[in-house]
C-alpha cells in the first residue's frame, strides 16, 4: 500500500513538474504554480518522513520485545540454574555430614559402630535430605598390605568395578560375577551402602577409571569432589558421583595435600542422577512448557557433556547460565532456550501500521487539499483572464457607443443645419411650426446621445472630473440664460442665489457642475407649470450654522399670511431642510480643510413626485410613471447621471418632494478655493463689468421679501447699493425722500417686480408716482429715478402700456447680471463705449478686425477655408503650410496677434511647432528681461506669448489636455464653428485690449 | 428674359444642390463654404475647390502609383496612411462628405494591411471623387452661368 501510494505520489510529482515545464515554456513563470508544485514536494517529503517514523517505531518496538524475551529467558534460566545448585548444595552439604558420620563413628570407636546394616538403614532414612542422590555408599582405604587381612576381615574378596568383557553396561549388575580386583597398591572397596546401591558393596572405587580420580582428587582436597557424567551403574543414568575423602581424627589444621593423602581412611561417595534430579526440579518450577533447559559439563570445553536435555529444537536465542557444583575443576553450564518460536510483535506491528495509515490519510488529505488549492488558483487565474475579457467588453461597449454617438451626431448636425437653413428661408406658418418641431426633435435626440454616452462613461469609470478654476455664479448666470425662454413662456419666476460666502472661484469641473444643475432645473422647468423654481448656492457650514432665522433666503419661515406663503412665488413649498438632513456633511462635522463644501438646492412647485416612485428616482431609465415620458418626455437617465456626478464630486444628492405641492432636490459638491485672479480660467462669457455701476443707488419695490432679497442679490453684484421697500407706501416715501436729497442718497432706479402685491400691481405703481407728481409734491421728471419693471412675462398690451405707465424698460425674469447691466446701460447710457455689438458674428468681427492671424496647416484645401472663415471677419490671415514654417515666421518680433495650429502635420506636427515657438519666445524673453537685449528690439514688446489655438478633428479631453501641455492657448474644432472661434479668441483679444487700455 | 434665366439656373442649382445633400455626396461644411463667400472675396469656394481637386488629384496619384507599382507585399502603407488623412482632412473642410467616408474605409483597410481592400477602397474613391468632381463642375458652370446672366443685368447698376 505504501510503495502504491509512493509511486503514485512520485508519478503525480513528476507529472506536476512536467506541467511546469511545459508552463514555463509557454508562458512567463508564475509563481503560483511553482509554489503548488513546492507545496507537493513538501508533502511527498512529509508522507516519505511518516512512513520511515512509522517503520522506526515497528523496529523499536520489535527490540524491545525480543529484548524484553531475552531478559525472561535469563531469569527464568538463572533461576533455574540457582535452584539446581542449591538443592545439590544441600545434598553435597549432607553427604558431608554423612562423611564426619562415618569418620566418627566407623573410625572414632573402637570397636565401630557402624555396620552395613546400621548404615543401610541410617541412610534410608536420611535419603529425604539428600533428594538428588539416589545413592551413597562408604569405601575404605585398603592399602595392598592390608589387602590380605581386610578380605579375610569382611568375608569377601575386593572386587574390580568392570567385568573383562567391557560391558558396563549390564541389566542385571551383581557383584557376584565381577572379577576380583587385581594387585594394586591401594584399594578402596565399598563397605558401607545404601540400599539403593547395595550391589556395589565390595567393589574397588579404584578400579574405576572415574572414581579413582575421583577419589585422588577428594582425598587431595579434602572437598568434594565430582565425576564427570557417566553411566551408572546399574540404573545406567547418567550421572555423577560426588566423593568425600574421610579423614582420621588426627588430621592437622591446614593440612597440606600429603598430610592429607596420608590421614585419610575411607571415601564417602554418592552417586547422583542428574536427568532425574533435573526432572524432579523442573517440576516444581512454573512455565516449565515454555523453556527448553539442557545442562552440560563444560569441563572439557572442547566436548561438552550432556547431562540433561531432551533432543527438541528449541527456538531462538539460547540463554547460558554457569552452575557451581562446588567443584573448582568441573565446569557446569545450564542452557535454556524457548520452546516455541516467537509470537509476532502484533502490538508494534498495528502501532506502526496505525501510524503509517494516519499518516497516509493525512497525506492524502493535504493532497487533495493542495489538488484544492491549485484548483482554486487555477479558476482564479480563469476568472481574471474572463475579468480582463469582460473588462474589454465593456470598454468595447464604451467605445462602442462613443462611435456609434459620434457616427449619430454627424448626421444628426446635418439634419439640425438643415433645418436652421430652412426655417431661414421663406416659409408659412404650419412649416415653419413643422421645421421647428423637427429641429427641437432633432436636438432632444443629441441631448439624450449626450445623457447615454455620459452614463456609459460613468458606467465604465472612465469619466474623469476637471479641476480647472470656474466661477459659480457664472455656471448659474448661464443655466439660468438656456432655462429662461421656457420659464417665461410658462410664466414661472425663475431665480438664483448665491450665498456671499460662496467664493468667487473654485476649483473643479464646472462642465460637470453645470450638468447637474441644469439636469435638475430642467426637470423642475418640465414639472413647474405655475409657480416659482429657486435655485441657492450655499456654503454648508453655513445652512449648518444657520438655524436661526436671521438669513431669509436660507430659512423660508412657514408662517404663511392667508394663502400666500412666504416662498419666491408665494405658492407652498415642502420643507427642503429634510432634502438635505441626511446628509452625511451635515450629520457629521466636517474636518477643517481648504475644500470648499457647497450646498445646492433647486426647489419647484411642480407636480412632484408620487411617494411610490420616490425610492427608484435615482435609478437609471427609471421614471416616476411610465406615463410621465407620454406627458413630458425625456428618458429618465438624467437624475442617474446627476447622482454619478454628484458621487464623483465627493457629495451627496437628496430630495423631498409632495405630489401636488413640489420638490426640492438638494446636493453637496466638494470644491477647493481658487485665487481670484487665475488668468487661465475658462469663461463661457466674459464678466459684466461691474465698475460701470459702482457706487449706484437703487430700490427694490416688492412686497415679497423672498423675491426682493434675490433681487437685490443680482443688483449688488453689479456693485449697486440696495434698499427694499415692501409696501407701496415706504415705496413711494423712499423715493420721494431720495429724490429731494441729491448726492449720497441719490436714487439711480427703482426696481417694481410686476406682481408686487399681487397680479399686475407692479405695473399701477408709477401712477401713484405721478399723482404725487400731479400734486406737487415731486419735483420735475429729471431728478426722478429710472423705473424698471421685473417680469416673468409679458403680454403685448403689457408692453404697450409701459411707457406710458412711467416705466423706462422691462426686466425679464429670471435675472442674470449681464442681462441687468445691459438693461441699466441701454437705460442709464452708462458704459454705453464698450456696448456689445449684438450676435457673436458682429462681435467676432469687431475682435478679429485687423488682426494679424497666421494659419498653419499643411492641406491647402483646409488653409484656405480657415483663412476664408477669418477673413470673413476681417482678420488679415498669413499662411504657413507647414511647422517650420510657422516657428520661422513667428520667430520675435513679428507682427502676428494669433495662431491657428494644425495638428496632424507631417514632419513636424502642431504640438512640436508650438514648443519650439514657445522656447524661442522663452529666449527672448529672458533676453528682454535681464536687459541683454532691449525691448525695441523686439517691437516695443516686453513679454512675447503669442496666442496658439490648435486646430483638431478630435476634440477629447486627452487631446485638449496635451494642447495645454505643449503651451498652447486652446483649440478649436475643425471644421470651425463661429462660436467656438468667438469664444476661443475672445478671451485673449478681449484682455488684450484692456491690458493695452491700461 | 436674362433674368428670368438667372432665377431659372439658381432654382436648378439648388436643385443639384439638394440633390447632392440627399445622396450624401456633400454636407453642411459645403453650406458653410458658401456662407464665407462674399463680395470681398466673390471666387472663395470656386477657388477652395479647385485647389481641392489638384490638392486630391496628387494624392490620388500617389496612391494609385502606391498600390499597382510594387506588388502586394510591399505596399508602403503608413505613407497610404498620410496621404489619406490628407484627403480626408481637406474632403472634410470642402464638405465631400462621401470622399470622407471612403477614405474612412480606405484607412481601416491600409491599418489592417489589407491589399485588395485597399484596392477596392481605391476604386470606389475614384468613383466616388469623379461623380463628385463632374457635379461640382456642373455647379459651377451653372454658378458662372448665372453670374454672367446677373452680371449682365446688375452691371451697369453697379459700375
Amino acid at each position: 500500500m505504501v510503495v502504491c501510494c509512493k509511486g503514485s505520489a512520485l508519478s503525480r510529482l513528476w507529472k506536476s513538474k512536467d506541467q511546469q515545464v511545459q508552463q514555463l515554456k509557454h508562458y512567463q513563470p508564475q509563481n503560483s504554480k511553482g509554489g503548488g508544485n513546492w507545496r507537493k514536494k513538501f508533502l511527498f517529503l512529509g508522507i516519505l518522513l511518516g512512513v520511515l517514523v512509522s517503520i522506526w517505531i515497528f523496529l523499536s518496538m520489535n527490540a524491545n520485545i525480543i529484548a524484553r524475551r531475552k531478559e525472561t529467558l535469563a531469569n527464568m534460566c538463572d533461576e533455574r540454574a540457582r535452584m539446581l545448585q542449591d538443592q545439590f548444595n544441600v545434598s553435597m552439604n549432607h553427604v558431608h555430614a554423612l562423611a564426619i558420620l562415618v569418620s566418627t563413628f566407623h573410625h572414632g570407636k573402637n570397636p565401630s559402630a557402624i555396620d552395613q546394616k546400621t548404615f543401610a538403614e541410617y541412610t534410608a532414612r536420611t535419603a529425604f535430605e539428600r533428594p538428588l542422590t539416589n545413592g551413597v555408599a562408604y569405601a575404605l582405604k585398603v592399602l595392598h598390605s592390608q589387602r590380605e587381612e581386610f578380605e579375610r576381615q569382611h568375608g569377601w574378596k575386593i572386587k574390580k568395578m568392570e567385568t573383562e568383557d567391557q560391558s558396563p553396561v549390564q541389566d542385571d549388575y551383581t557383584p557376584e560375577k565381577l572379577d576380583p580386583s587385581p594387585d594394586q597398591d591401594e584399594y578402596a572397596p565399598v563397605i558401607f551402602s545404601q540400599e539403593t546401591v547395595s550391589h556395589i558393596v565390595s567393589i574397588d572405587m579404584m578400579s574405576g577409571k572415574e572414581d579413582r580420580d575421583n577419589i585422588l582428587r577428594a582425598r587431595a582436597s579434602g572437598k568434594g569432589v565430582l565425576t564427570s557424567p557417566f553411566n551408572l551403574l546399574k540404573s545406567n543414568h547418567l550421572g555423577v558421583v560426588l566423593t568425600f575423602a574421610v579423614y582420621n581424627a588426627d588430621l592437622p589444621p591446614n593440612p597440606t595435600p600429603e598430610e592429607r593423602i596420608e590421614a585419610t581412611v575411607g571415601y564417602l561417595g554418592a552417586s547422583f542422577d542428574v536427568p532425574s534430579l533435573v526432572e524432579k526440579l523442573l517440576h516444581q518450577l512454573a512455565s516449565k512448557q515454555t523453556i527448553v533447559v539442557n545442562v552440560y559439563d563444560t569441563t572439557n570445553s572442547s566436548a561438552p557433556i550432556k547431562m540433561y536435555g531432551l533432543d527438541v529444537r528449541g527456538a531462538g536465542e539460547i540463554h547460558i547460565s554457569n552452575v557451581d557444583f562446588g567443584d573448582p575443576l568441573r565446569k557446569h553450564e545450564m542452557h535454556c532456550r524457548f520452546k516455541h518460536e516467537p509470537p509476532l510483535p502484533w502490538s508494534a506491528i498495528t502501532t506502526s501500521l496505525g501510524v503509517a495509515v494516519i499518516v497516509l490519510l493525512v497525506g492524502h488529505i493535504f493532497y487533495a487539499a493542495l489538488n484544492r488549492i491549485e484548483k482554486v488558483e487555477d479558476d482564479f487565474r480563469e476568472m481574471r483572464e474572463l475579468k480582463v475579457r469582460a473588462e474589454a467588453a465593456d470598454v468595447a461597449k464604451s467605445q462602442f457607443l462613443a462611435t456609434v454617438s459620434h457616427e449619430i451626431r454627424t448626421p444628426m448636425n446635418g439634419v439640425l443645419g438643415m433645418l436652421q437653413m430652412l426655417m431661414d428661408t421663406e416659409l408659412d406658418a404650419t412649416q415653419q411650426d413643422f421645421a421647428m418641431t423637427a429641429q427641437a426633435s432633432g436636438k432632444a435626440l443629441i441631448a439624450l446621445i449626450n445623457e447615454v454616452l455620459d452614463q456609459a462613461k460613468i458606467e465604465s469609470g472612465r469619466l474623469e472630473l476637471e479641476a480647472v478654476p470656474f466661477d459659480v455664479r457664472d455656471v448659474l448666470d448661464n443655466v439660468l440664460s438656456l432655462f429662461s425662454d421656457k420659464s417665461q413662456g410658462k410664466g414661472i419666476e425663475l431665480a438664483v442665489y448665491v450665498s456671499d460666502r460662496v467664493p468667487e472661484v473654485l476649483i473643479g469641473d464646472p462642465g460637470r457642475f453645470r450638468q447637474i444643475i441644469t439636469n435638475l432645473v430642467g426637470n423642475s422647468v418640465k414639472f413647474t407649470e405655475e409657480g416659482h423654481i429657486f435655485v441657492s448656492v450655499h456654503l454648508v457650514e453655513e445652512v449648518k450654522s444657520s438655524c436661526d432665522f436671521s438669513n431669509q433666503v436660507i430659512r423660508d419661515s412657514e408662517d404663511g399670511i392667508g394663502m400666500s406663503y412666504n416662498t419666491l412665488s408665494g405658492f407652498h413649498i415642502v420643507d427642503r431642510w429634510k432634502s438635505w438632513e441626511n446628509f452625511r456633511m451635515f450629520k457629521f462635522s466636517t474636518e477643517a480643510s481648504d475644500a470648499i463644501n457647497l450646498l445646492v438646492t433647486v426647489e419647484d412647485t411642480g407636480v412632484g413626485i408620487p411617494q411610490d416612485a420616490q425610492s427608484r428616482i435615482f435609478t437609471p431609465f427609471m421614471q416616476a410613471d411610465s406615463s410621465t415620458s407620454r406627458t413630458y418626455g425625456g428618458t429618465g437617465i438624467g437624475l442617474s447621471i446627476s447622482k454619478c456626478l454628484v458621487d464623483l464630486m465627493g457629495g451627496e444628492i437628496g430630495f423631498v418632494s409632495k405630489p401636488g405641492i413640489g420638490s426640492t432636490f438638494s446636493f453637496t459638491a466638494v470644491f477647493q478655493e481658487g485665487r481670484k485672479n487665475l488668468g487661465d480660467m475658462r469663461r463661457h462669457h466674459p464678466d459684466p463689468p461691474v465698475s460701470d455701476f459702482q457706487g449706484m443707488r437703487g430700490l427694490v419695490v416688492d412686497g415679497r421679501c423672498m423675491r426682493a432679497e434675490i433681487t437685490k442679490h443680482h443688483l449688488q453684484r453689479l456693485g449697486i447699493h440696495v434698499d427694499i421697500s415692501l409696501n407701496s407706501k415706504s415705496a413711494l416715501s423712499g423715493i420721494l425722500e431720495a429724490c429731494n436729497l441729491s448726492g449720497a442718497g441719490h436714487l439711480d432706479m427703482v426696481l417694481v417686480d410686476k406682481e408686487a402685491w399681487g397680479e399686475g400691481s407692479g405695473l399701477a405703481f408709477p401712477r401713484l408716482l405721478a399723482e404725487f407728481r400731479q400734486n406737487g409734491l415731486m419735483k420735475p421728471q429729471e431728478n426722478l429715478p429710472k423705473m424698471f419693471l421685473l417680469a416673468t412675462s409679458l403680454s403685448p398690451t403689457e408692453v404697450d402700456d409701459l411707457k406710458s405707465a412711467g416705466y423706462t424698460d422691462t426686466m425679464m425674469k429670471p435675472l442674470r447680471p449681464s442681462m441687468i447691466a445691459a438693461c441699466l446701460r441701454k437705460a442709464l447710457g452708462v458704459g454705453s463705449k464698450r456696448q456689445r455689438e449684438k450676435g457673436q458674428a458682429m462681435a467676432l468681427r469687431s475682435l478679429l478686425s485687423g488682426k494679424q492671424i497666421l494659419v498653419v496647416d499643411d492641406n491647402a484645401v483646409n488653409r484656405k477655408v480657415a483663412a476664408g472663415a477669418l477673413k470673413k471677419y476681417g482678420a488679415e490671415v498669413t499662411c504657413a503650410d507647414s511647422g517650420k514654417a510657422a516657428i520661422q515666421m513667428l520667430q520675435p518680433p513679428h507682427k502676428f496677434d494669433a495662431c491657428f495650429m494644425d495638428i496632424q502635420m507631417p514632419e513636424m506636427d502642431g504640438f512640436e511647432a508650438t514648443r519650439q515657438i514657445r522656447s524661442m519666445e522663452t529666449k527672448v524673453n529672458e533676453l528682454i528681461k535681464s536687459g541683454e537685449a532691449s525691448s525695441e528690439m523686439y517691437g516695443n514688446v516686453a513679454h512675447w506669448h503669442i496666442p496658439i489655438l490648435a486646430m483638431t478633428a478630435d476634440v477629447i479631453q486627452a487631446t485638449y489636455e496635451e494642447c495645454i501641455r505643449c503651451g498652447m492657448d486652446d483649440y478649436v474644432s475643425k471644421p470651425f464653428e463661429e462660436e467656438q472661434i468667438y469664444s476661443a479668441v475672445a478671451h485673449f483679444f478681449e484682455s488684450g485690449t484692456v491690458d493695452s487700455v491700461s | 428674359m436674362l433674368g428670368l434665366g438667372a432665377a431659372r439656373l439658381e432654382a436648378d442649382m439648388n436643385r443639384l444642390m439638394a440633390l447632392l445633400f440627399h445622396q450624401g455626396v456633400l454636407d453642411e461644411q459645403f453650406m458653410q463654404l458658401q456662407q464665407l463667400q462674399d463680395e470681398s472675396s466673390p471666387n472663395f469656394v470656386s477657388e477652395v475647390i479647385s485647389i481641392y481637386f489638384r490638392e486630391s488629384e496628387k494624392l490620388l496619384k500617389n496612391l494609385r502609383s502606391l498600390l499597382h507599382r510594387a506588388d502586394r507585399e510591399c505596399t508602403d502603407y503608413r505613407k497610404i496612411g498620410i496621404h489619406l488623412n490628407q484627403l480626408m482632412g481637406s474632403s472634410s473642410s470642402v464638405g465631400a462628405k462621401r470622399v470622407r467616408t471612403v477614405c474612412l474605409a480606405f484607412r481601416a483597410a491600409s491599418e489592417h494591411n489589407n491589399w485588395s481592400g485597399c484596392l477596392r477602397s481605391l476604386e470606389v474613391l475614384e468613383h466616388e471623387y469623379c461623380y463628385l468632381k463632374t457635379k461640382l463642375h456642373e455647379l459651377f458652370q451653372m454658378e458662372q452661368q448665372r453670374v454672367m446672366a446677373a452680371g449682365a443685368r446688375y452691371h451697369p447698376l453697379l459700375s
